[in-house]
């Protein structure tokens, strides 16, 4: 027999098996063992319906391609927490996140705790217009669209108008912040998980313990 | 000790008694033999003989001359360069449907790329409209580059060598031109999708759902001429390209299908998906296809077999293994559990393994043949991108240890690092891949070779400032984040030199771009004064060549 016979069985079934393999241990292992992680006992809560609007906001302007939510553990690396980032994130943090925003950038600020460094409305709403009005040197991505920009003599008294420096106020013009914008900062206003972790609830999604050397 | 380490410690004596296994099994020759293979892609009286289909038919003689006078006169048997006229000629179309879908998409993709560099150093440029915010331009680049240049060019150089290693002519393409269509269609639908807002919010996996089952029909078509021309193949061996891409293209409807179920995953486990995923589609679906090129390419250009083929099999092997449970390495510092994240560190470091089989086996071939990169603009392409295979995975395999992750995790410098990787090696192997095979697939040459050396000139020095000044950038920005005593706006600043520069080098490769997309026109438009064949008047009509392939004559 020919000792190239069974090449296409070979390569089918050895593919196949290494692939099942990884998707087991990376997929199908950490839905079984996180599937029982809730936050039950914690201050989390599911998201409101302006805040869940907000984070599809979130989701469609791309804000996770610059901004993480994943406080890393001191352990690791100090930084985050002497910024006020916040503790490190646990995986019942996240039980109600669909999709997952744990992000992979830093070019802007870890957002897990943003509304307990910046709890001000107005703050977001006016740094979302012009980030460089609040935070000189920014090179976040401005968001005049999230925004109406009417006379000043039209304002209504139901329009959130936002108060800018100075400097990037326009003399007679009112910024207006349209309800995605307001949505937004809802969601922003929502990120907060400051909130004690419970013990023993977080199982193995503990990045604690070292148990393997490397 | 719970369960996890237990888990941890069951992968790893899996994976090395996996690789003991294969490497008895090798020397059994249960993998079939070694230097038999190797020569597959020579017909006889071939070897010796270099082959280099993008140059002239003079400067063909003075690189034949250079490399080995001796075999310029040794003759092919006839009916099998005869057989291998009807194997190119059975794959011309869809290749060349899948290569000009390609190039389109490059030429796109480097404008997505070009404009979401720049908007990070001019963050209040074209700031008006939404569309082009930079949170939506960032995942079409990507979005674009990895299912519409790479996934295409990719898939056109698998359709054109599958027919030429099998000695058979292909079968089923009009399953790979039905594929190619439903997947160019399901690109355009994602990126117009991301560009109104409407995203997953998944890196790699951002196309929503609906369009993603456009995606995975594709694929799958894509793959039905592989199998059928398997099943009948001439040859007794597998050539190791035909390993590569039969499994890319066996994976890939699997990992996508997996990643894209809706309402499945969610929070961490998506994250942890997520980067199964991405990294998948780097390693069993990207890697695979850009080595199947290189262990045809270079050997078939020098005209000599590659140096090891059992080497290139362990390669092939121990990639498939390492590379898929690498994905770990994204959640480093993340609420993951500490094995998942050992494991990924654990096998990216193991993925020195196929990566020096691939770099020794490579480096010996070229190995006193480099004088050949000056000959050939196919093979300086090539050879480079495969140097760079090896560059970024080691760089790839450091960056997963803990403590190089800490500084370059959430910076600029990964994003060079994919870049060295994607675009260093795959794409160079792509555009060395395509250089070759046009030629054959038009009948006609490139009609100004001389812009093809800008092209390589334009990309080379393009990729070169862009991967030093991003990687200086980025670690130095990973230095300011971990120091929690300055503010974070000094990370900020401090990359912005680098991210002008970054926009310089972007330049140079999409100006590099657009000299490849002319000149790949004006081929396929059959431009040019030198041509192989008598021109017929009412033939130069693009898509005749779709239609009815022309006779070689060369």
């Amino acid at each position: 027999m020919k000792t190239g016979h069974f090449d296409e069985f070979k390569l089918v079934t050895g593919a196949m098996a290494i692939l099942a393999l990884a998707t087991s241990i990376m997929v199908v292992v950490p839905y079984l063992l996180l599937d029982k992680v809730h936050p039950v006992g914690t201050a989390l809560k599911p998201y409101s319906m302006a805040e869940l609007k907000g984070r599809n906001e979130y989701v469609s302007q791309g804000c996770v391609y610059c901004h993480s939510q994943q406080p890393r553990d001191p352990a690791f690396n100090s930084a985050d927490q002497e910024r006020g980032w916040g503790r490190p994130s646990v995986a019942s943090d996240y039980y109600y996140d669909r999709p997952h925003l744990l992000g992979t950038m830093r070019t802007g600020p870890d957002l897990m705790n943003i509304a307990v460094r910046q709890p001000s409305k107005d703050w977001h709403l006016g740094h979302l217009y012009q980030p460089r009005a609040y935070t000189p040197g920014s090179n976040m991505p401005a968001y005049p669209f999230l925004f109406e920009e009417i006379p000043a003599t039209e304002v209504r008294k139901d329009h959130v108008v936002i108060n800018l420096p100075p400097d990037f106020a326009v003399e007679g013009t009112a910024v207006v912040a349209t309800p995605r914008a307001l949505d937004l900062v809802a969601y922003l206003l929502a990120m907060d998980r400051t909130y004690p972790v419970i013990p023993g609830l977080e199982g193995d999604a503990m990045p604690k313990k070292k148990t393997v050397k490397e | 000790m719970d369960i996890t380490v237990i888990l941890l410690l069951m992968t790893f004596l899996v994976s090395v008694g996996a690789l003991m296994v294969f490497v008895w099994s090798m020397s059994k020759g249960l993998f079939g033999t070694g230097p038999e293979a190797s020569r597959l892609i020579f017909d006889q009286g071939e070897q010796g003989k270099i082959e280099d289909p993008a140059l002239t038919e003079i400067q063909r003689k003075a690189f034949q001359q250079d490399m080995n006078p001796a075999a310029a006169n040794q003759h092919s048997m006839d009916t099998e360069l005869q057989e291998r006229l009807v194997a190119d000629q059975s794959s011309a179309g869809p290749a060349l449907l899948c290569l000009t879908l390609a190039v389109i998409w490059l030429f796109w993709g480097s404008i997505a790329g070009m404009i979401a560099s720049m908007k990070l150093h001019l963050p209040d440029w074209w700031v008006a409209s939404e569309w082009i915010t930079f949170g939506r331009i960032r995942p079409v680049h990507l979005n674009i580059v990895a299912y519409g240049w790479c996934s295409f060019a990719g898939v056109g150089i698998a359709l054109w060598m599958i027919p030429r290693l099998l000695k058979t002519p292909l079968r089923g393409a009009r399953y790979a031109y039905a594929g190619a269509l439903v997947w160019h269609v399901g690109v355009t639908l994602g990126v117009a999708s991301i560009l109104a807002g409407l995203s997953d919010g998944l890196e790699w996996l951002e196309f929503p759902w609906q369009v993603d089952i456009l995606l995975f029909t594709g694929g799958g078509l894509m793959a039905v001429p592989l199998v059928m021309t398997l099943l009948n193949r001439k040859v007794d061996h597998l050539y190791v390209s035909v390993w590569y891409m039969g499994a890319a293209l066996l994976w890939f409807p699997v990992l996508f299908g997996v990643a894209n179920i809706p309402n499945l995953h969610f929070g961490v486990q998506e994250a942890t998906m997520n980067w199964w995923y991405g990294h998948n589609a780097l390693g069993l679906w990207f890697t695979p296809l850009g080595l199947a090129a290189a262990y045809y390419f270079i050997p078939k250009v020098i005209g000599k077999p590659i140096h090891s083929y059992n080497l290139s099999l362990l390669g092939f092997w121990s990639l498939a293994f390492f590379y898929s449970q690498v994905g770990g390495h994204h959640l480093i510092g993340g609420p993951v559990p500490s094995w998942f994240i050992t494991m990924g560190i654990v096998q990216s470091v193991m993925m020195v393994i196929p990566v020096l089989a691939v770099a020794i086996n490579q480096h010996m071939t070229v190995l006193g043949n480099f004088r050949a990169l000056k000959h050939s603009p196919t093979l300086r392409f090539i050879v480079i991108g495969a140097m760079m295979y090896t560059l970024a995975s080691v760089q790839g395999s450091m960056e997963s240890l803990r403590n190089v992750n800490l500084v370059t995790h959430f910076t600029h410098y990964t994003v060079a690092h994919a870049h060295i990787g994607l675009y260093g090696f795959f794409s160079f192997v792509m555009f060395g891949s395509i250089y070759f095979v046009m030629p054959r697939i038009t009948q006609w040459e490139w009609p100004y070779p001389k812009l093809i050396s800008l092209h390589f000139w334009l990309v080379t020095l393009g990729i070169g400032i862009y991967f030093v000044w991003l990687s200086i950038g980025g670690w130095l920005q990973g230095l300011i984040l971990l120091d929690g005593s300055k503010p974070f706006m000094d990370s900020v600043a401090v990359t912005l030199p680098y991210l002008e520069a970054r926009s310089l080098g972007g330049g140079l490769m999409t100006l590099g771009h657009i000299v490849f997309a002319l000149h790949f026109f004006a081929m396929a438009l059959r431009f040019g004064p030198s041509r192989m064949t008598q021109a017929v008047l009412g033939d130069s009509k693009f898509l005749n060549l779709f239609l009815k392939p022309k006779r070689v004559t060369a």
